[in-house]
């Protein structure tokens, strides 16, 4: 009898995600490019023709490491979150605790599914962004490297807020009022170097803040803050995630009673 | 034979301070159909949960084939099949993916043809590529036996397989279950369906406010405790019972013509030394019948006897 991983059911979950993905195409990648090109219209095009140059980089150029961002978090924290929270809903989640896998398993097809559509999302939105306005990425490694970290780190937020969810409500009302916030808030269309003294104190307190400029300077090589306090910072999110999926597995808190 | 699946000193209390399971001890032998009887609420459904792991028990230990549910949870689960009481499942998949998922889930490589198999077994291979929203209840039911089989499972849990289910599926239910027994497969069900649990059990576990009250063979507790009725019609009606047969217990009706005695099965010759007895107070009868109390008389006076 096989007593180490459930690679089976690791694989069996993330295909099941991303068939969902699939089945629902529409809502899951359309709609979220749609959107995110109005923004490259509306601010890349029709509004950033007047605005100047921000530390040498055109208005549309310089939003479009937010807006992938922008775009990356919501979308990582509600597929994550929808994925888990489902199964639970619907009752579904019977045959999950009752099939020979731990909560590593469950979370690497749940996260793992999650990331991959959030990375596919991401990758689309540079795309199209492409068609609109010119894009320099000077360090494409670096830029892919914090595109799967944040995707990565932002699906396992999500598979948390969608295990601790217990009705609808909950389950939007973080992406709603903290993470689009955060995002608008976190230097996503403007350097905080624009900002009066006190808000710039304010906002690095915003953890997206990090993100956002440590994806930015990515493309572009200017940032609000130094790289690698970036790269420490999404570090430290990435094992915060872990540390809560670590305890919701030993506990079984509001999976199992 | 060591039992199959071994239960002792269960029990379980709930957050919320109700207490499912008060020390429940059960041994399941290897390849036999349990029936678990008992009332809503009597703990059922909690006891199934746990072994299969979807409740964490309060107190006791259980053992699927020697190993224990909680550290050997790898093992003991890619054994057990689960078919639970609540038609849950995923209702924009297909049959097709849904079975195969389940199997994936329990760490199984592919098998299109054993899920083949298993879905023209169940009558559902011409509803392979149908969206389970579209099936039927019980439709729906057989898809999510179809789930609890693709992993070949050793040991099956039914929790109410037959509720809400038309009687024609039930038969065809039953004869399932028979069939998965023949091919070694242990099966425990829970039902109030005392009709079901007689027709298909080879035990019978009877729960009640989270403890086992009794587990016995079925024929055996037919027997034991089954109250036994000898109906005698009498040949001229008489005005009361003779005082020599007072000791009986007889009942008179039916105009005088009717004498009914309650006694145990157990005693063998309780009905010859009665008949005796009527001879001597010359009585005549011309007719005699015996009624056997069901398993659901049996089961009624159980649940109802203070704990």
């Amino acid at each position: 009898m096989n007593t180490g991983m459930n690679f089976q059911a690791v694989k069996a979950i993330y295909k099941f995600e991303m068939a969902r993905t699939w089945r629902t195409l529409f809502q899951s990648i359309v709609s979220p490019v749609i959107s995110t090109s109005l923004y490259f219209v509306v601010f890349g095009s029709a509004i950033g023709s007047r605005i100047p140059q921000i530390e040498g980089v055109a208005y549309g150029s310089f939003i479009v490491p937010g807006l992938i961002m922008l775009s990356l978090l919501t979308q990582s924290v509600s597929n994550a979150s929808f994925g888990i929270f489902f199964p639970k809903f619907s009752g579904t989640i019977y045959e999950l605790l009752s099939a020979p896998l731990s909560f590593v398993e469950i979370t690497l097809g749940y996260v793992g599914a999650a990331a991959t559509k959030s990375i596919l999302l991401g990758l689309i939105i540079l795309a199209t962004a492409s068609l609109f306005v010119p894009l320099h990425i000077a360090h494409p490694f670096w830029m892919l490297t914090v595109l799967v970290l944040t995707a990565v780190t932002f699906s396992l937020f999500g598979f948390i807020i969608g295990v601790w969810a217990d009705n609808f409500e909950k389950l939007q009302i973080i992406p709603l009022l903290v993470i689009t916030p955060l995002v608008f808030l976190g230097g996503s269309f403007y350097s905080i170097n624009m900002l009066p003294p006190f808000w710039q104190a304010v906002s690095l307190a915003n953890p997206v803040l990090y993100l956002v400029s440590g994806f930015r300077w990515a493309f572009y090589e200017i940032a609000d803050v130094s790289v690698m306090v970036s790269a420490g910072m999404i570090a430290i999110f990435l094992v915060a995630c872990l540390a809560a999926v670590w305890w919701i597995f030993k506990t079984g808190y509001h999976v199992k009673n | 034979m060591a039992p199959f699946v071994s239960i002792s000193g269960l029990s379980k209390t709930y957050a919320s301070g109700f207490k499912a399971l008060a020390g429940v001890d059960l041994e399941i032998r290897r390849g036999e159909i349990l029936a678990l009887l008992g009332p809503n609420g009597a703990g059922k459904t909690t006891l199934i949960s746990i072994i299969c792991g979807i409740v964490t028990p309060s107190e006791g230990t259980v053992t699927v084939d020697g190993h224990d549910i909680i550290t050997g949870y790898r093992v003991t689960r890619s054994m057990i099949g689960l078919v639970p009481q609540e038609l849950t499942t995923d209702a924009f998949e297909t049959v097709w993916a849904t079975v195969s998922f389940s199997r994936g889930l329990f760490g199984r490589t592919k098998n299109p043809a054993l899920i083949e198999k298993i879905l023209r077994d169940l009558s559902l291979w011409d509803k392979k590529d149908n969206r389970i929203k579209e099936l039927s209840g019980g439709m729906k039911r057989r898809v999510m036996i179809a789930k609890a089989l693709s992993h070949e499972p050793t040991v099956l849990f039914l929790d109410e397989p037959t509720a809400g289910v038309d009687v024609n599926l039930r038969k065809d239910m039953w004869g399932l279950i028979r069939e998965l027994r023949a091919s070694g497969v242990t099966v425990i069900l829970t039902t109030h369906y005392i009709e079901e649990a007689e027709a298909i059990a080879d035990r019978i576990g009877v729960i009640n406010k989270g403890r086992i009250v009794l587990v016995e063979e079925k024929a055996a507790l037919m027997q034991k405790l089954g109250k036994k009725q000898l109906i005698l019609e009498l040949t001229a009606p008489i005005g009361a019972v003779p005082a020599s047969l007072a000791a009986y217990g007889l009942a008179l009706s039916n105009g005088g013509s009717r004498l009914t005695y309650t006694y145990d099965a157990r005693v063998e010759s309780a009905i010859s030394v009665l008949l005796g007895d009527l001879a001597a107070a010359d009585l005549h009868f011309t007719d005699l019948k015996t009624e056997q109390s069901s398993l659901e008389d049996i089961f009624v006076t159980l649940v109802e006897e203070p704990a």
